[in-house]
């Protein structure tokens, strides 16, 4: 689960991390009272959206400006006059569609006079099975590329999950990062806070990029991104209210609801699968025979007949949807228990499109013969070729 | 002969009382009598589980207790995500050589915890989150589907549940049949990597072939091209096929399974086919031939 900036400074702020004074803004009769809290004389006004690149995106509405979807203020006026451009507007970043995403949250923020910019991460590094910090001198840009282009410029530092960052950790971290005097006494107490929340609340992921050296010679975090591990969110309700549905594909929030690991996608063929690998190979081999998937979406091993029918409808939803392909191998579940739903969702939802089912494992001959009885318009498939060269040449043909 | 479990083993059931743990006990009973020995339930120790054949399994208050009275070397949990870990690290304690663990939904800083407690103990982990695994007509230990296998040749080694069955029930197709199948699990931190499993395939003299299925997300494929590439130059070498599910999803998704997500500029298809092939794995583009490529591999 993904949160806004400012509520992952209001989270990392709770642990004793240094964050800049701010207020979140909800509509433009708020900004007056936000700003008048701020002490000025620079103020940041920064579009909250879940994607990154806003600094660098472009509104689409032309009354939004040229810049971009963080702006810096020299005065209260130009606070309000940012606000108005921005609120409601469209942003497009490299991490958003063409379309972009409507800006419905502000965060205007006290400035800071920049020294040096840092780039800081912690994750859980898959290959020791540990959180690991990820720390760079070149902040601010994407740590990909930095990766990519330098990678001696990034430190990875596996942290024993028995004892903590240590002393020697963060001595380690404060080398990488060249952060001397104040900066340096500043990081030796920010990397364990850091690490606390990150523990403490389950997060996936905690990247602040930049962390910044101020002129005053102290550390800030100025951006921070932070996800949640959705597993873990049954012990953090506190997380769970700062979700923002807005954010969210509506197919998705629906598909949450009942369970199903469902992702929207640009293709036309609609794809229903057990289980995430097949579901994902389903999607591979839909591509491999010229044809493009509409989602990922998994049933999970114990779905019933109701949650068939719910995933169905979800991806009907699409309206770019022009076939749909349903490949079953059944483990867990049973063949004549997808066939039941299948049929109950063609039927209430009067499917207008081509249907392939594959199904195989448990009950497989009961639930070809409740499909092929049903009387509907459904092409069986043998295999998964076999159901991936029909759905595509029923799509085709259409 | 076979890899990890065999006619032998004998299984401990932690969560047996639930639904799931009720059902998989079931058909693993059914699936050449696979010797589920003993279930585990804080509160109803000394209490009897009744299977559908009529066996009476008796539920002990630990998987200690449990291990001690039958002599049970091998654990399966179907306990639910909020207690996996503590139910994994009840079994560690316990000493039990191999624990697998179905359940899905694991917090993964539970399993960081595991895995540090893991890598000083006795007991080798397969899963979280994963189908489990099973030796054709031998033993079946979690929720893969006994009927599509036969024994034979083939060892399986997968991420993902389904792809395994497929992985499986084509080489049945195929005549070739498997030695065994291990589910490692589609979660980014887990017990055992494909690395482990490989070395067990290679060192079994009836694994003949193998096949390997990975997924998008992490780095471990290209961990298991590499130690290939270093037992080739020792010598050791198999016939292998391998798949990649997800070269068509989207970066930065989690798709389904925890451990699949292309981020960080990590993870992506390309290189895991790249790093497999260069290790002369014969990459099936299609999921649908994992079996037939076999097939035209062993006829080189």
């Amino acid at each position: 689960m993904n949160i806004h900036e400012y509520q992952a400074k209001a989270v990392l702020k709770s642990f004793g991390a240094p964050v800049a004074e701010g207020v979140p803004v909800l509509s433009l009769d708020d900004v007056q009272k936000a700003v008048d809290t701020l002490p000025g004389p620079l103020w940041v006004v920064k579009s909250q959206i879940h994607a990154g690149g806003r600094g660098k995106g472009k509104f689409v509405e032309p009354e939004a400006g040229e810049k971009g979807g963080v702006r810096l203020a020299f005065s209260k006026e130009e606070v309000l006059e940012n606000a108005k451009a921005m609120l409601g507007h469209h942003l497009v970043t490299a991490q958003t569609s063409a379309e972009g995403k409507q800006v419905n949250r502000l965060y205007i923020e006290d400035g800071a006079d920049i020294d040096r910019e840092l780039y800081l991460s912690l994750l859980v590094d898959r290959a020791t099975g540990r959180p690991a910090f990820v720390a760079s001198t070149e902040g601010g840009m994407d740590i990909e590329d930095v990766a990519h282009e330098t990678p001696e410029k990034i430190l990875t530092l596996p942290i024993d999950p028995m004892a903590g960052v240590t002393e020697d950790d963060a001595a380690k971290l404060c080398d990488a990062l060249k952060l001397e005097g104040d900066a340096r006494a500043d990081g030796m107490k920010l990397f364990p806070i850091l690490y606390k929340a990150f523990t403490e609340k389950d997060m996936s992921m905690l990247e602040i990029n930049p962390l910044i050296v101020m002129e005053n010679g102290h550390l800030r975090v100025l951006d921070a991104k932070v996800s949640f591990d959705g597993n873990a969110l049954f012990r953090h309700p506190d997380i769970v209210e700062l979700r923002d549905t807005t954010e969210e594909d509506e197919k998705e929030i629906e598909a949450s609801e009942w369970d199903l690991a469902y992702i929207a996608l640009d293709g036309t063929i609609g794809c229903m699968v057990n289980g995430a690998g097949l579901a994902m190979a389903t999607m591979d081999i839909i591509k491999l025979y010229g044809e493009e998937p509409a989602n990922f979406c998994d049933v999970g091993g114990g779905a019933n007949e109701e949650k068939v029918a719910a995933a169905f409808k979800i991806i009907m939803k699409d309206p770019n949807v022009k076939g749909i392909l349903v490949n079953i191998f059944g483990g867990i579940m049973k063949c004549d228990v997808i066939a039941e739903g299948v049929i109950a969702a063609v039927k209430e939802t009067n499917l207008a499109v081509p249907l392939v089912v594959r199904l195989e494992g448990t009950n497989v001959e009961m639930g070809k013969k409740i499909i092929a009885e049903s009387g509907l318009n459904v092409i069986p498939a043998d295999d998964l070729d076999d159901a991936a060269q029909k759905i595509v040449n029923a799509v085709k043909g259409a | 002969m076979s890899i990890l479990i065999d006619k032998n083993t004998k299984v401990i059931v932690q969560g047996l009382t639930g639904n799931t743990g009720s059902f998989h006990t079931n058909q693993a009973l059914e699936y050449y009598g696979t010797q589920m020995v003993a279930g585990t339930h804080p509160k109803k120790a000394g209490q009897k589980w009744t299977a559908d054949n009529g066996a009476e399994l008796p539920i002990f208050a630990t998987a200690g207790e449990a291990a001690e009275a039958t002599g049970a070397n091998a654990s399966v949990i179907y306990v639910p995500p909020a207690g996996a870990a503590a139910a994994i690290e009840e079994a560690i304690d316990a000493e039990i050589p191999l624990i697998v663990c179905i359940t899905e939904g694991v917090p993964v800083l539970d399993m960081v915890r595991v895995k540090a407690k893991l890598e000083k103990s006795k007991s080798r982990l397969i899963g979280p989150n994963c189908p489990g695994l099973l030796t054709p007509e031998e033993c079946k230990i979690g929720i893969m589907p006994g009927k599509i296998f036969q024994k034979g040749s083939v060892g399986v080694v997968s991420r993902s549940g389904t792809l395994t069955y497929e992985a499986v029930y084509q080489t049945s197709q195929a005549g070739l049949g498997q030695t065994s199948a291990v589910g490692i699990g589609g979660d980014p931190v887990k017990g055992t990597e494909f690395i482990d499993v490989l070395e067990m395939y290679l060192a079994d003299e009836e694994t003949k072939s193998i096949i390997m299925i990975g997924e998008i997300g992490g780095s471990a494929e290209e961990e298991a091209a590499q130690f290939l590439i270093d037992e080739a130059k020792k010598g050791r070498k198999k016939p292998m096929v391998g798949f990649i599910a997800g070269r068509t999803a989207p970066k930065g998704r989690t798709m389904g399974h925890a451990g699949a997500i292309v981020s960080g500029g990590q993870g992506d298809a390309e290189s895991k086919i790249a790093a497999m092939e260069e290790a002369g794995i014969r990459v099936s583009p299609s999921p649908a031939r994992l079996g037939t490529t076999m097939v035209e591999v062993l006829k080189g």
